[in-house]
């Protein structure tokens, strides 16, 4: 018994020592649930690919929203090589110091790039973060059950659709909506106008079927809810699960995202997050990850190659005028003003005026 | 009467503890993702499950985890069980208090508590969250399971059989070996079987100490279920009643024949 | 059998993954960003007293819901043959040993819009209920998850009722009543107490059934914790002094039922 006992304690310690040496050579990346394409549906497996073609091991963790990846990275209960947050984000960790600059040496294939997408707002010296992929909010509705023409952010507010409507679960997109509907820039840091916007939120509350965020696909594809709003490259993945979803960017306007591959400080392996990072931006593998994704892509050379219903598919790549005029982007806002709007949000999910 | 109303009193509570984890089985065999029709019998999402990397990883540091806590903890709590019974009754009733806190606790405190010590001890020793803080967490929370199952054996070994062995000539250690140790072992072995299922089942203490690259089954599942449906979820319910059932049963038989045999 | 020195590892185990991080938890609560002395995250946290009312509330609905379910459950058992209760208490235990994120993610399937249930209501021609997503949804999940822990304890006290004191109470002329209220209520308080511990506190502080069930919009005390931690907003200050108000709650409850019940060594041997 004893001997048996302590073969099974050495044979343990034995694999937790050597699974702890294979880390020197492990990538480890997080990034959003369903962001890279995994070789479902005929894509590539982009982590096998690279696995492959370095002899490295790529260990992927998802995150659910740019808030839960922040905790967890300011915490420093978990360290990463790469990230792939959104703007805004983005803009709060170079703030706050929590990013690593990028060698750009390393990754020829930067080239690739659109211009407009260098030196965003977000990076204004464009040397700490390359942008992977981008989109637009808008309303996504079945049009079985909804035949009137929907063009506006009211019908998330509208109580004819009470305990059918999906909203965002994190409040930097619901606070935007409740804004941009208003009529207000979703940057806004006006307290008159942040009032008004979680006051229309509160009085939507007992609408809401559900907050969700990677949970609306189900949702929406089963026909549990009838309306909700969310990014228009996940609404091509759905579509394809049923062909009554329609997409509307609303008249209003909306926001633009964009987001971006950064290295946290503290990486270990930063040559091999480079590496990575230019191994996406080639061509075919950039296309197949991004048809994966169904989002719109800054990269020139993968949007050349791209079918054309997709490059002509005017809710991933409307006209520059639609883009100049009607879209946002989000920057980071002070500190106690989204302390403030974090607890606003949480009184107004939990229905606790 | 009494007896039929209480019959079927038993079925109905037994239906609505069964029925929803039966549905969830027989769904794992739909060939489609739909959740309320039945539309034809496949294996498919076995087939999946078995070919996801992830989830036969987490399985594995599971079962990892599992062996190692329970097997430290049952050892340190063994030898400690046997230290707090030589205490006076002060001490002892102290410790034994202090051991109930983390059965007590809320498993969120306790979760996030460590995390808290963890966080701390990563600024100063670099320790990351991963496979070691969650083997610590598992190990603390396990301790006190194995103390108070040891406990209890430990009062009934009588004193004057080991001072016996001793006389006739067995030296402490042998004593201990010979007639301490055979006595407690159903504790012991109780208590080790009772940290690992604790250890395996558990969620919310590993949710907030296993950071980013280390991840258990439980914890696999539920970033599965935070995303689109999949019904490889119900493929690994049903794996798992399986397993728990047939580790019932063979445990029930086992003891049912040492019953029969205590009568012969 | 020589050494109190065994207990030293346990000791200092104990000191360090239990006292320390309990103790951290509470100065946590009590100071800010620059290590000072301050009392804000626990008067903030006052804003959030209306959900931990909430969270009482729902933990004791289904604390009672599942008193009421078992009792009647737990003597029932109590009373049938030995073979039969034997295979009877093992399909009461074999759920608990399914995960708890599996037990809910089962309901969540069955409850929603166009969920089975609603489909067989439906298809009898009773309308739809709209359950899922609402705070009936997580205490249904809270009774189907934690009814074994009210069951198992109240069992185990009834198991030692000896029978003929239920039949002298009655040869005396008592009706059911009586025999309930003088007899089997007080007999099994021990075991009551250790089931109203074990059901509320997993309840209070739950935060998957009420984030599986709940829709995320019937945030109870323990999403709010989580939130302080993993969630959008980290802040482990204001974290530790919720969790501070957890533990004082559960202080409060155990030091109740404590009252109630002296007999503290025999519970003690339920919990497990």
């Amino acid at each position: 018994m004893k001997k048996n006992l302590s073969i099974i304690i050495s044979f343990f310690i034995m694999i937790t020592i050597f699974s702890g040496c294979s880390s020197n050579n492990n990538l480890k990346i997080y990034i959003w649930g369903e962001f890279i394409s995994n070789g479902e549906d005929n894509s590539m497996d982009i982590k096998k690919e690279f696995e492959n073609k370095y002899g490295v091991k790529v260990n992927l963790t998802t995150f659910a929203s740019n808030e839960e990846m922040y905790a967890k990275i300011k915490s420093g209960s978990a360290k990463y090589d790469l990230i792939v947050p959104s703007d805004y984000m983005i803009n709060r960790m170079i703030n706050e110091d929590m990013l690593e600059k990028i060698d750009f040496e390393n990754i020829p294939n930067f080239s690739n790039i659109m211009d407009e997408f260098k030196n965003p707002i977000y990076d204004p010296t464009g040397e700490y973060s390359i942008p992977y992929a981008w989109g637009l909010v808008g309303i996504i509705y079945n049009s079985k059950m909804i035949t009137e023409d929907i063009n506006s952010w009211y019908s998330l507010f509208n109580e004819k659709y009470s305990k059918e409507i999906l909203m965002f679960n994190n409040p930097r997109d619901a606070f935007a909506i409740a804004l941009k509907y208003k009529g207000y820039s979703l940057n806004s840091q006006n307290p008159e106008e942040f009032k008004q916007a979680a006051d229309l939120l509160k009085k939507q509350q007992p609408l809401v079927q559900s907050y969700v965020m990677d949970e609306i696909f189900d949702k929406m594809i089963n026909g549990e809810a009838i309306i909700s709003s969310y990014y228009a490259g996940d609404f091509i993945k759905m579509e394809k699960d049923n062909p009554n979803l329609k997409f509307v960017l609303p008249k209003e306007g909306t926001n633009r995202f964009v987001d971006s591959m950064v290295i946290p400080k503290g990486a270990k392996n930063k040559n091999l997050s480079e590496k990575f990072i230019d191994f996406i931006l080639e061509p075919e593998v950039g296309l197949s990850n991004i048809e994966y994704l169904g989002y719109s892509t800054p990269n020139k050379a993968v949007f050349d190659l791209l079918p054309d219903d997709i490059r002509f598919n005017k809710n991933l790549y409307p006209d520059s005028s639609f883009l100049d005029f009607n879209t946002e982007e989000f920057i980071h806002l002070t500190d106690v003003f989204l302390e403030n709007m974090d607890k606003e949000w949480l009184k107004i999910k939990s229905g606790n005026n | 009467m009494i007896k039929f109303l209480s019959k079927a009193y038993l079925g109905i509570i037994f239906s609505f503890l069964y029925l929803p984890i039966f549905i969830l089985i027989i769904f794992s065999f739909n060939e489609s993702k739909n959740r309320a029709k039945f539309t034809g019998f496949s294996f498919k999402w076995y087939i999946e499950l078995f070919s996801n990397e992830l989830i036969i990883k987490s399985l594995f540091n599971t079962l990892l985890i599992g062996f190692l806590s329970a097997i430290i903890a049952t050892f340190i709590g063994t030898i400690a069980a046997i230290g707090i019974m030589q205490m006076n009754k002060k001490n002892k009733s102290f410790l034994l208090n202090l051991s109930y806190i983390p059965i007590i606790n809320p498993e969120i405190v306790t979760g996030v508590s460590l995390m808290m010590l963890f966080v701390f001890l990563n600024k100063i020793f670099g320790l990351e969250l991963g496979f070691m803080t969650v083997l610590l967490s598992h190990i603390t929370f396990c301790l006190p399971y194995v103390v108070l199952n040891v406990m209890p054996k430990l009062r009934q070994v009588d004193p004057s059989m080991y001072e016996a062995a001793q006389d006739l000539g067995c030296n402490p250690k042998q004593a201990f070996y010979k007639v301490v140790l055979p006595d407690i072992m159903p504790g012991i072995f109780s208590g080790f079987l009772m940290t690992f299922t604790l250890s395996i089942d558990d969620f919310v203490v590993t949710y907030f100490t296993s950071g980013s690259s280390f991840q258990t089954l439980p914890v696999t599942i539920y970033s599965m279920t935070r995303k689109k449906v999949n019904p490889q979820i119900n493929a690994i319910s049903s794996i798992i009643f399986l397993v728990v059932l047939i580790v019932l049963i063979l445990i029930n038989l086992k003891e049912a024949k040492k019953h029969r045999r205590v009568k012969i | 059998m020589k050494s109190k020195l065994l207990s030293l590892p346990y000791i200092f185990w104990l000191i360090i993954f239990i006292v320390i991080p309990t103790f951290l938890v509470v100065l946590f609560s009590f100071i800010d960003e620059n290590y000072k002395f301050t009392t804000k995250w626990i008067i903030q946290s006052g804003d959030y007293i209306g959900i931990l009312f909430k969270s009482i509330y729902f933990a004791v609905i289904s604390t009672l819901i599942c008193f009421l379910i078992a009792f009647p459950i737990a003597f029932i058992l109590s009373r049938t043959k030995k073979y039969i209760q034997k295979t009877l208490l093992m399909l009461i235990i074999l759920p608990m040993w399914m995960n708890l994120l599996l037990r809910t993610y089962a309901w969540m399937t069955l409850l929603e819009n166009n969920g089975i249930i609603n489909q067989i209501l439906s298809f009898i021609g009773l309308g739809k209920i709209n359950i899922i997503n609402t705070p009936y949804a997580i205490i249904l999940g809270m009774v189907y998850n934690y009814l074994p822990f009210m069951i198992l304890p109240l069992y185990s006290v009834m198991t030692k009722i000896d029978k003929s004191i239920i039949e002298a109470a009655q040869d005396l002329g008592a009706n059911y009543f009586v025999v309930l209220s003088k007899i089997l209520l007080p007999l099994s308080l021990s075991g009551i107490v250790a089931g109203i511990t074990m059901v509320f506190v997993p309840s209070v502080s739950t935060f998957i059934i009420s984030r599986m069930l709940g829709g995320g919009g019937n945030l109870l005390f323990g999403d709010i914790i989580e939130q302080q931690f993993i969630g959008s907003t980290y802040n482990p200050y204001m974290g530790s002094a919720m969790s501070l108000f957890l533990m004082i709650i559960i202080l409060i409850i155990m030091w109740i039922t404590n009252m109630i019940d002296k007999n503290k060594e025999e519970r003690q041997g339920m919990l497990l």
